[in-house]
């Protein structure tokens, strides 16, 4: 189901067609990275640290390098240091350690050789004398008076101070008198949440492949969310020139954030260099739970004000994000993310610091899940407090244009009254809860960024067209990208081949991350298209023998007054007659990413006995600014929900004492499978993005941002216990209704 | 290089007699990806919790992480690469394509083959029967909805073609 304000009539944008990869990946020919395999090519493995923070006394790999098949030992010692201050530097020091280990599964030495096995063997036979170091395991911990440091290099960022501390930022936002609303207020209430880590759960463990010649050249293949950072980082780390870096996208199974920065390439490359063999190395997926980012854990605190008839006077809160080893910037994102009501009074803190647990890493609208878990909450018990619709009470205080955002810039066009009202009117909102079973609303939005791109539109000469970007696709983007072009050339969608090139055969470009492709991406080729459709009238003034002046561009033909209408394919015929290949390049630094806000709703039933929370019924709006291909931006609303769900219910990292992750595997990590699902509903709202000619916002993160309150809020309305803390997982539930 | 013994084994992979070299402690996964060159089937997690790397053996769903590569003489193994009939896509590849029941795609194969053995088993299965059949394939892209109502069409249409 689609709301749609008044647009102009779309052939081809709004349909949806078959996805151009779609085809090489149902049939099992897609190559991701670890598909790849070259000749002469070694595995790499690597060592990691059983301890969550010790200093490194020494390493010896003699043995290690003296086994069967071993070509290529390596430490920290063999890249160079970063210095403090170097962007790259905590990169460098996550992808192998240097004098002082972090965390359990901190990598600290690399083997390649003949087989995994082999590799395996080898680095598990290098010797390390550590001296253990206090293990900061929590934000509490981190944050406690003389508590120990859990990075002795962190410095507080933005602060002006050299000190070594936990603290990674520190966000202050306040505005109005917030003591005078709350003293004014009808009603007050106040709750501390807790949030674990979690992770991004791709199913694609990260993988590469990396062939340094005896140039110094290095070809690498990889999967992530921009092979330009890929190269970018994996420069910054050996000290090299970009120059020197090749990096082609792999098909990329899964990122979420998570695949926005690098854990093996450098690795891989100096082995390769050492060994003169090509190197592959794949994580296992424990390695990936043990050594990639998580989304922080948090703890919060908020205490809003309201008015009996529903408005929401003053927040008053602490948000605090626990980020692992190495600072970050999730507690200043936090407090942006704060900005869905108009809350004429505000004051909050948003707080960061150091644990010693791995370096946290971005995932699906970074930072905005735990805190609109907290605030959404709240604002649900208000409703409650005050007998309000939930609904109508988020309608009274919603931002709309004009607005502040917690930092205090107005807010652009956005369409988050339209989505309240688009649940409130929905079918699942307007039907009678069933017997049993209750329900909870919840929302939240994500600003979407605009960033760098370029893009390659290269007209064949048979009329049809190839479209060359540089964002890796996750998610559906290459049809997006082919749908737009179509719609500027008047051509069908699959006369357009849409290609993702490597660093080599497209202009930079910026990670595909904040919902960036769609939009910044897809601006830049509809910019690419809109001059090449300059230079086809051009052509076509010339065939015709009219000035271009006289040419006009309707659906995919020129048209001259008393001419018949010249084709696409008929001018790209002539290009050789006319001026050469029709290809123009395009490229942008795009402002105006809208932010885009949800909606959800759920049913559930709770089992009292067990504790089981079963979602029995979701319906989303969301406002995708124009749904380029509808079924994707549906699947993006979907897949955050899902993901959303799993946070709410089932995922957690548990840890022991010293920090090891007690439960490293799909079995006991559990994220959502398909029996712990009902279908999830959407309806796409389209309040067009004016900075876009389509008017796309983009849509791939803000549907993880409301689950886990609308569960909460659905959980407190079936049982009347208010859940605080994250997952409601069935003996959370328990012990919760124990205490009723 | 070690010099470790490998068993001659021989089956039948997408309806080819094939035969390969393997050590004891070879998976089929890695059998199949490394010395048939099949990279088709994924591994997500090597421990049978994700089911990427779900193929057909003698007719059943397995995880080919979990199976040694010997233990497949003389078996019947289908892979995703296995599934089209020559050039016609199968009623289930054509609907996850149609009803975009992908997104990144890794785990596309595993529940291609998953979905394939419970529709060859139960032609008209309810959603619940879809949905733990499906529930050893893990999807993070699209919170299942898709998949489930591709598989729901590509019965309908597979009981249109056996009428």
């Amino acid at each position: 189901m689609t709301v749609t304000e008044d647009r102009p009539t779309y052939k081809w944008v709004g349909t949806r067609p078959i996805r151009h990869d779609g085809y090489d990946k149902v049939v099992g020919k897609a190559r991701f990275a670890a598909d790849l395999n070259l000749p002469g090519q070694l595995h790499g493995a690597i060592l990691r640290s059983p301890h969550g923070h010790a200093r490194i006394l020494s390493i010896d790999t003699s043995v290690a390098e003296a086994m069967p098949g071993v070509r290529a030992v390596l430490t920290a010692a063999d890249f160079p240091t970063l210095e403090m201050g170097n962007p790259e530097r905590d990169v460098a020091i996550n992808l192998m350690a240097r004098d002082v280990v972090l965390y359990v599964g901190h990598a600290l030495a690399a083997v390649a050789a003949s087989t995994r096995a082999e590799a395996e063997a080898a680095a598990a036979a290098i010797e390390v004398e550590y001296e253990l170091l206090p293990v900061v395991l929590s934000l509490d911990e981190s944050l406690a008076d003389g508590a120990p440091l859990a990075n002795e290099d962190n410095r507080t960022a933005f602060s002006g101070s050299d000190d070594p501390s936990n603290l990674a930022t520190v966000t202050p936002l306040e505005r109005g008198d917030v003591e005078a609303a709350f003293e004014a207020a009808d009603l007050i209430v106040e709750r501390e949440f807790e949030t674990s880590w979690v992770h991004q759960g791709y199913i694609e463990p990260h993988a590469c492949v990396v062939d340094v010649g005896a140039d110094g050249k290095a070809d690498i293949w990889a999967s992530s969310q921009g092979h330009f950072r890929v190269r970018a980082q994996t420069a910054a780390v050996l000290g090299w020139d970009t120059a020197r870096i090749k990096v082609t996208p792999a098909e990329i199974g899964g990122g979420f954030g998570g695949k926005t920065t690098i854990y093996l390439e450098p690795v891989a490359a100096r082995l390769s260099e050492k060994s003169g063999r090509p190197v592959k190395i794949v994580m296992s997926r424990d390695e990936v739970l043990r050594a990639t980012g998580p989304a922080p854990a948090s703890k919060s605190r908020i205490r809003i004000a309201a008015t009996s008839d529903g408005e929401l006077t003053a927040i008053d809160g602490w948000i605090g994000y626990a980020v692992g080893c190495t600072n970050d910037m999730a507690g200043f994102i936090g407090a942006m993310s704060v900005a869905s009501y108009k809350f004429p009074n505000l004051k909050l803190e948003a707080v960061a610091a150091l644990t010693n647990t791995p370096k946290s890493a971005a995932y699906r609208a970074p930072s905005a899940p735990q805190a609109a878990f907290a605030i959404e909450s709240v604002i649900d018990e208000i409703a409650q407090g005050l007998g309000l619709d939930p609904i109508d009470v988020r309608l009274k205080n919603a931002v709309t244009e004009g607005d502040p955002t917690a930092m205090g810039s107005p807010h652009p066009r956005i369409g988050f009254v339209e989505c309240l009202e688009a649940i409130r009117d929905s079918d699942h909102y307007r039907s009678p809860v069933a017997e049993g079973t209750a329900r909870g609303v919840g929302s939240g939005f994500w600003f979407n960024i605009g960033e760098q791109s370029s893009a390659t539109v290269n007209l064949n000469e048979d009329g049809t067209a190839t479209v060359i970007t540089g964002s890796p696709d996750i998610g559906g983007s290459r049809a997006s990208m082919a749908l737009m072009a179509a719609e500027e050339l008047g051509i069908d969608v699959h006369q357009i081949t849409p290609v993702v090139a490597d660093t080599e055969s497209v202009g930079f470009t910026d990670v595909t991350e904040g919902s960036r492709a769609t939009f910044a991406t897809g601006m830049a080729v509809v910019n690419a298209c809109r001059e090449l459709i300059d230079e086809l009238k051009a052509r076509a003034a010339t065939i015709l023998g009219v000035d271009a002046e006289a040419v006009d561009w309707l659906d995919g033909e020129a048209i001259a007054d008393g001419k018949e209408p010249l084709s696409l394919a008929a001018i790209t015929a002539k290009a050789k007659s006319t001026g050469g290949p029709l290809t123009v390049t395009a490229s942008l630094n795009a402002g105006g990413a809208g932010p885009s806000f949800a909606v959800h709703c759920c049913d559930v039933a709770v089992d009292e006995e067990t504790g089981q929370v079963t979602v029995l019924r979701y319906t989303t709006a969301q406002d995708a600014g124009t749904a380029i291909h509808p079924s994707y931006v549906e699947g993006q609303m979907q897949g955050g929900t899902a993901q959303g769900i799993g946070w709410a219910l089932n995922e957690e990292y548990v840890y022991d004492d010293d920090g090891t992750m007690l439960n490293a595997s799909f079995l006991d990590y559990r994220v959502p499978v398909a029996s712990d699902l009902p279908m999830i509903e959407t309806i796409i709202v389209e309040v067009p993005n004016p900075a876009h000619p389509y008017g796309v916002r983009g849509v791939g993160e803000t549907g993880i941002v409301p689950p886990m309150a609308t569960i909460a809020n659905a959980v407190s309305a079936a049982t009347s216990v208010r859940m605080t803390a994250l997952p409601m997982s069935p003996p959370a539930i328990l012990a919760a209704l124990g205490e009723r | 290089m070690s010099k470790r013994s490998r068993t001659h084994v021989t089956c039948t992979v997408n309806g080819d007699e094939v035969d390969f070299l393997a050590s004891d402690d070879t998976s089929l996964l890695d059998a199949l990806r490394d010395e048939l060159g099949l990279t088709g089937a994924k591994e997500g997690c090597g421990t049978g919790d994700c089911g990427a790397c779900s193929v057909l053996v003698d007719g059943r769903v397995n995880c080919s992480c979990l199976m040694f590569a010997p233990e497949a003489e003389g078996t019947d193994i289908v892979t995703v690469e296995g599934i089209a009939e020559g050039d016609q896509l199968h009623p289930l590849q054509q609907t996850f394509l149609e009803g975009a029941a992908l997104q990144c795609g890794i785990c596309t194969p595993g529940f291609l083959v998953s979905a394939k053995a419970l529709l060859d088993e139960n032609p008209d299965p309810t959603e619940t029967e879809i949905r733990y059949a499906l529930a050893g394939n893990l999807c993070r892209c699209t919170g299942y909805d898709k998949i489930v109502r591709s598989v729901q069409e590509a019965a309908v249409q597979l009981r249109g073609a056996a009428r």
